[in-house]
């Protein structure tokens, strides 16, 4: 135990794991977008703690008497309903249910006193009701706030855990709101423990009087409040902190006592929004996972009423992963402390419910009919924003962030028959190694891993009891170990639910030594540099040089840090920078078809020791070629020599090329007509015209060595051969087309900061990274720059923070009995400081079983990132027009499942899914990018960099990429703007790509991803041309003009701010091109206009009436 | 002479029932990850040429000794381990690719493939078999 440590790594904000004060204060928001939020009701368990006299009573007469369940619940299970009520200390009660509701007469004073915290409360008033109650509501839709269940409710806290009693709970379940919502699926909880369910529950209920522990008044409110999710229990939790004094009295058990309170927490939780039947099921199978409250934090001490006084919406909020077992647990502990047995994860049970619900619920906005041809203005006026994966808010707030794992259903279908019929494409889209901000590191001896499956305990796992945890992969249950059972942020004992690792979804371990294969490598960067009299020309070297020179500092590294140079054209030259040489010593070796290293041990050199030496030749470099008059490449054997040098280490090689290899190993041909770029109908050699370089591709792979390409070239490089170096090796690919240092200034500075970025920024080497999903499914296809060693496992001899990846799944087996499924994704490197570590990622999704639910939760920008992928490949193996008809069909195929699925009303026009409504928009987007146009003169080169970029760039990017942003900036004002470190951002409205949009009073900025263009209308406001471009009129607009002046102006500081944070936004260095209309980049401004038409490729317009044409066949 | 070519097609056949099972067994390696992509590729590329000569040539012998329905039947086999290494792109390494046997399902169609090539060639095995004792007899 007092080995694990944990300490938060990047950013200052470490994690607060372990206090809930966090969560808490999000429970108390409102609940606002949840799911849940809708049914808001159901919390009324306040009420019920409540000592409301009238309790039950009461809320019969309310809204609620009129469903039936709830009659029901009160005369047999009543009891059972009562539970709950406990748990709801007054505190969040709203007024009204305060007064009445406390079901629990016989509830403590103490519990009464709780009430005061009642501000927070206000949310409930309207829906209070017990869990269970809201499960019935759930059922009966409207009722939300019905209080029926509330009349449940009058049991004393004790009576109402008992009154749960086992035999009454699982019938509520079943009559309750089940009806409305799909079957709860108890079998999560159960599963494991199986039986369990109901018959601990059961007993436990039947104790809970006895069940003195946490029972009692003072303590269950505690506990209940816990139960609340970890949130409320967590110090700042709304309920004031008189409400929970310490923790209770715990009864022995050591910790349990708490999780009773957060276990009901939990359920009520669900029970709030759609979730509602879930949280019968997790009632019933009742023992979830033992998680126990958040422990006493000091301030909120929630009589058991904490529960109910949560609005729904918070419990959500509260999220930590301590919630789910917290509710299951709850029961458990009432009773007694070790009988833990919840069945099921909480997450998964809620899922399901969350399921049924959702089509209710959600219906709404992601599936609102948009006719296409009617609604011009599709776009939001900010980004895209991904949809919520409907699950219990609690589950959803530790869901992985969208940015680094994203699916593109967040509704998983049962079965592959569903998921075709859908006729959407099941992925995943993962940007594992993103700089985060804050990112929890764990030190532990031993990392708690499921014992069959190998996945790393996460959030989304259940615990039994205390001890075991089922694995919410393969379900198969484990053990806790000791060591986690004590946890290093609250320093307490016997509550592994509220572990780091249970309450993050993202998190970073650092590895034992079990991890490793080798010793930690050190970090090794090669440098390759083409010195031919074509690269001289082009001034690359200086440039290179010069950063190199300046970030030597920076390279990450510790200080066994290695660093090597080697320079070719028709030989290889190496450079001997042993220590002691009063200067470097140029090695040249001209037997390039036999390449050995001359003086192996020398070449590469620690960078700390050698430093000055490094920084001699990084001097003399550039000057060293001035002359050479030679103009072969001899490229394949300087990669040989690298692979050579760098074998038994490892490390990264950079390697800078600019033109064709034509000497030795690897030689190519040009392959490209280009006479024949704009009239073929299918364009040839995309794929690589030689095996080599995919084979030392591999060879590097296998001995930890990525390599990284930059190709500067003014003419065909047949990137499409070259790019397999770093494809295979999980290397990443930098094309600068035109580059000449001194007629292209603008593509000269983009590579100095792309470089700066390159060198800087983290790396991790020796790494893997597995990707696990959820029995039943299955990984087959895969994107991005690495090689599959195996079935799941990615070998990725560098990883870097700008790389994208990207999965296709299929359902092998059907997923019936589940109610959400979990991805983890776990990266394990040495970091350049030398340390083994593994970063994981867990998702949780639900599962459903229809396809409306399925349209609900698409995720069209996911969609089309691996659409674009899935195109990149068919147009390698077929051909481009192939891969062109695939994503048109794509989405007709897609709007036709939906009329004829899910539409009940037929009407004419092209109809959507609000959440899909921008597809037509994107497809046609990728028809007119760079990778998959036809019809436009569009160099090989350039074609096959786009669609290298598709592959491997994380998702955020290749949208802009695929559908630039187009904003108005001649009238920026500070309104609504982003205060970001006290600079005011701008926020413009997102304009569609349109010609009509834009207007000669104007001036428009397109943000393309890698390049940003700042369009001048001819009679754009003089004020903006004075104080942003600092030109008296239209024709004083510079033709190449690259930067804003810093003008003190208002309008100038603003423009400038929103071009900065636009940039800040991506790790790559967009050129910023002014233009006008006499321009020559007018033209690929005017390219990116993709709502209209061009000689060769149709506007949107047209674009769905043939779509619609097609549907409607 | 007659029974002569068919023990040579029954030892041919013998060979190639081995090499498939020989492709099952190591794409099933692969499956369950006890080999390495790159391992398991180089290891049935070395085989797929003579996969091929092996099937050419009882094609061959069957329509050398006249025998049409027996080389009717291996045709088609013959023509499709042509067509298949004819047809691989010239980036890749082989039929099988280290860098694409997991993507795309290809490691499940080329399981199939072996698979079915098995039972084929058992069934040439008994039809060789029977034919050879044929020829035996009348002999």
């Amino acid at each position: 135990m007092s080995s694990t440590g944990f300490n938060s790594q990047n950013g200052p904000g470490g994690q607060p794991y372990a206090n809930g004060p966090f969560q808490n204060q999000v429970a108390l928001q409102p609940p606002g977008p949840g799911y849940n939020m809708t049914h808001q009701p159901p919390y009324n368990p306040m009420q019920a703690k409540g000592p409301m006299p009238p309790g039950p009573g009461l809320y019969n007469s309310g809204p609620y008497q009129p469903i039936p369940p709830v009659s029901s619940y009160q005369a047999s299970p009543g009891q059972p309903m009562l539970n709950r009520p406990p748990m709801g200390s007054p505190h969040p009660m709203t007024p009204p249910q305060s007064t009445s509701p406390c079901p629990g007469p016989r509830m403590p004073p103490a519990q009464a006193t709780p009430a005061p915290p009642v501000s927070a409360n206000s949310y409930y008033q309207h829906p209070p009701a017990w869990q269970y109650e809201a499960l019935p509501l759930m059922g009966a839709p409207p009722p939300m706030g019905a209080l029926p269940p509330l009349a449940t409710a009058p049991l004393t806290f004790v009576d109402n855990h008992v009154t749960s009693s086992p035999s009454l709970a699982p019938p509520q379940a079943s009559s309750a709101g089940y009806s409305a919502a799909p079957p709860p699926v108890y079998h999560n909880a159960m599963q494991p423990s199986g039986p369990p369910l109901p018959l601990t529950s059961l007993h436990r209920y039947t104790q809970p009087g006895s069940a003195p522990p946490p029972m009692n008044p003072v303590a269950p409110p505690h506990t209940y409040q816990p139960g609340m999710t970890a949130p409320y229990g967590h110090p700042s939790t709304g309920l004031p902190p008189s409400m929970r004094p310490t923790p209770p009295p715990m009864g022995n058990a050591t910790p349990p006592l708490p999780f009773s309170p957060k276990t009901d927490g939990h359920i009520a939780t669900p029970a709030n929004g759609a979730q509602v039947p879930n949280s019968f099921d997790h009632l019933e199978t009742g023992p979830k996972m033992a998680g126990p409250p958040q422990q006493p934090a000091p301030p909120a001490r929630h009589m058991g009423l904490s529960y109910p006084s949560l609005p729904p919406g918070y419990q959500n909020t509260s999220a930590s992963p301590m919630h789910h077992p917290m509710q299951a647990q709850t029961q458990p502990y009432s009773h007694a402390p070790q009988s833990y047995q919840q069945l099921s994860a909480g997450p998964a049970q809620l899922s399901p419910s969350l399921a049924g619900l959702s089509l209710q619920s959600q219906t709404p906005e992601t599936l609102r009919v948009v006719n296409l041809l009617q609604e011009r203005n599709l776009l939001p006026p900010g980004p895209v924003t991904p949809p919520t994966p409907c699950l219990p808010q609690d589950l959803q707030k530790i869901n992985c962030h969208p940015e680094v794992f994203r699916s593109t259903l967040t509704s998983i279908p049962q079965t592959q028959s569903l998921l075709n019929k859908a006729k959407l494409p099941l992925g995943l889209l993962l940007h594992p190694f993103k700089d985060l901000s804050q990112l929890p590191v764990v030190t532990s001896s031993t990392i708690v891993r499921c014992r069959s499956c190998r996945t790393y305990i996460n959030p989304f796992v259940t615990f039994l009891d205390q001890r075991r945890w089922k694995c919410n992969l393969c379900y198969r249950v484990n053990d806790v170990p000791e060591e986690f059972m004590y946890n290093p942020v609250s320093r307490s004992y016997g509550e592994p639910h509220k572990r780091p690792e249970v309450q993050n979804a993202t998190i970073e371990f650092i590895a034992p030594s079990e991890y490793m294969l080798r010793p930690p490598q050190p970090a090794v960067y090669l440098f390759v540099l083409d010195v031919s009299h074509n690269a001289v020309e082009t001034g690359y070297l200086d440039v290179v040089c010069q950063s190199l020179l300046e970030n030597i500092n920076a390279l990450p590294g510790d200080s066994r840090t290695k660093i090597g140079f080697i320079s070719f054209d028709s030989t290889i030259h190496f450079y001997n920078l042993q220590e002691g040489l009063a200067q470097p010593q140029m090695l040249i070796v001209s037997d390039i078809e036999d390449i050995f290293l001359p003086t192996p041990d020398s070449l590469l050199v620690n960078l700390n020791e050698c430093k000055e030496l490094v920084q001699d030749l990084l001097k003399s470099l550039p000057q060293m070629f001035g002359k050479t008059m030679e103009t072969q490449s001899a490229l394949g054997p300087a990669l040989q020599a690298a692979f050579k040098l760098l074998s038994p280490t490892g490390g990264r090689v950079s390697v800078f090329q600019t033109q064709l290899p034509k000497l030795g190993v690897g030689a190519l041909k040009s392959r490209e007509d280009p006479n024949q770029r704009a009239s073929a109908k299918d364009i040839p050699n995309l794929s690589p015209a030689t095996d080599f370089y995919k084979k030392l591709a591999l060879d590097c792979s296998g001995q930890q060595v990525a390599v990284d390409l930059f190709l500067l070239s003014s003419q065909y490089c047949d990137l499409a051969s070259l790019a397999c170096i770093s494809r295979y090796s999980a290397g990443s690919v930098y094309y600068y087309p035109s580059y000449q240092q001194q007629h292209n200034p603008a593509g000269v500075e983009c590579f100095q900061k792309d470089l700066k970025r390159y060198l800087t920024r983290k790396i991790g080497l020796e790494a893997v990274m597995r990707i696990r999903c959820t029995k039943g499914l299955s990984i087959h296809t895969f994107h991005g720059n690495f090689f599959v060693r195996s079935t799941d496992l990615l070998s990725l001899p560098n990883v870097n923070p700008d790389a994208g990846f990207a999965v296709q799944m299929s359902i092998e087996e059907n997923l019936v009995d589940m109610q959400s499924v979990s991805f983890q994704a776990a990266l394990l490197y040495t970091s350049s400081k030398g340390e083994r570590r593994i970063r994981v990622h867990t998702m949780c999704l639900p599962v459903v079983n229809s396809l409306s639910d399925i349209f609900a939760g698409a995720d069209v920008q996911a969609i089309t990132g691996l659409l674009a992928s899935m195109a990149v490949d068919r147009s390698v193996t077929s051909s481009l027009s192939d891969a062109r008809d695939a994503m048109t069909n794509a989405s007709i195929d897609s709007l036709t499942s939906y009329r004829t699925s899910v539409l009940t009303i037929q009407q004419p026009g092209l109809l959507a899914p609000a959440c899909l409504k921008l597809f037509p928009l994107y497809i046609l987007a990728l028809l007119k990018q760079k990778a998959f146009r036809t019809g436009t003169s569009t160099r090989l080169d350039d074609r096959v960099f786009a669609m290298c970029q598709l592959k491997y760039q994380p998702l955020a990017y290749v949208m802009l990429m695929i559908h630039p942003a187009l904003y108005r900036v001649d009238d920026l004002t500070d309104e609504g703007a982003l205060n970001i470190s006290e600079r005011a951002i701008p926020q413009p409205r997102v304009q569609q790509l349109s010609v009509e949009k834009l207007s000669r009073e104007g001036a428009f900025l397109m943000d393309a991803g890698s390049v940003i263009y700042l369009w001048i209308g001819r009679n754009c406001n003089p004020d903006f041309l004075t104080q942003v471009l600092g030109v008296p009129d239209y024709a004083a607009v510079p033709q190449n003009m690259n930067i804003l002046p810093e003008l003190d102006t208002a309008e100038s500081q603003r423009t400038r701010a929103f071009v900065g944070w636009l940039r800040e936004q991506r790790p790559f260095f967009p050129i910023l091109h002014v233009i006008r209309d006499e321009s020559p980049l007018k033209a690929s401004f005017m390219q990116n206009m993709i709502e209209d038409r061009t000689e060769s490729a149709l506007s949107y317009y047209e674009f769905l009436l043939h779509v619609q044409q097609q549907v409607s066949k | 002479m007659e029974a002569a070519v068919f023990v040579l097609s029954l030892v041919d056949c013998c060979a190639l029932i081995f090499l498939a099972v020989y492709f099952v067994i190591t794409l099933s390696d692969l499956e369950c990850d006890y080999i390495n992509a790159r391992a398991c590729c180089s290891k049935l590329n070395r085989w797929v040429v003579p996969e091929l000569v092996g099937q050419a040539l009882s094609t061959v012998l069957m329509l050398v000794s006249l025998h049409w329905f027996v080389f009717l039947l291996n045709l088609p086999v013959a023509a499709w381990n042509m067509y298949r290494v004819w047809k691989v792109p010239m980036g890749n390494m082989g039929v099988f690719d280290p860098t694409e046997i997991h993507n795309r399902g290809q490691l499940k169609s080329h399981m199939k493939e072996s698979m079915i090539k098995l039972g084929f060639h058992l069934l040439c095995f008994f039809i060789y078999l029977y034919s050879m004792i044929l020829a035996l007899i009348n002999d």
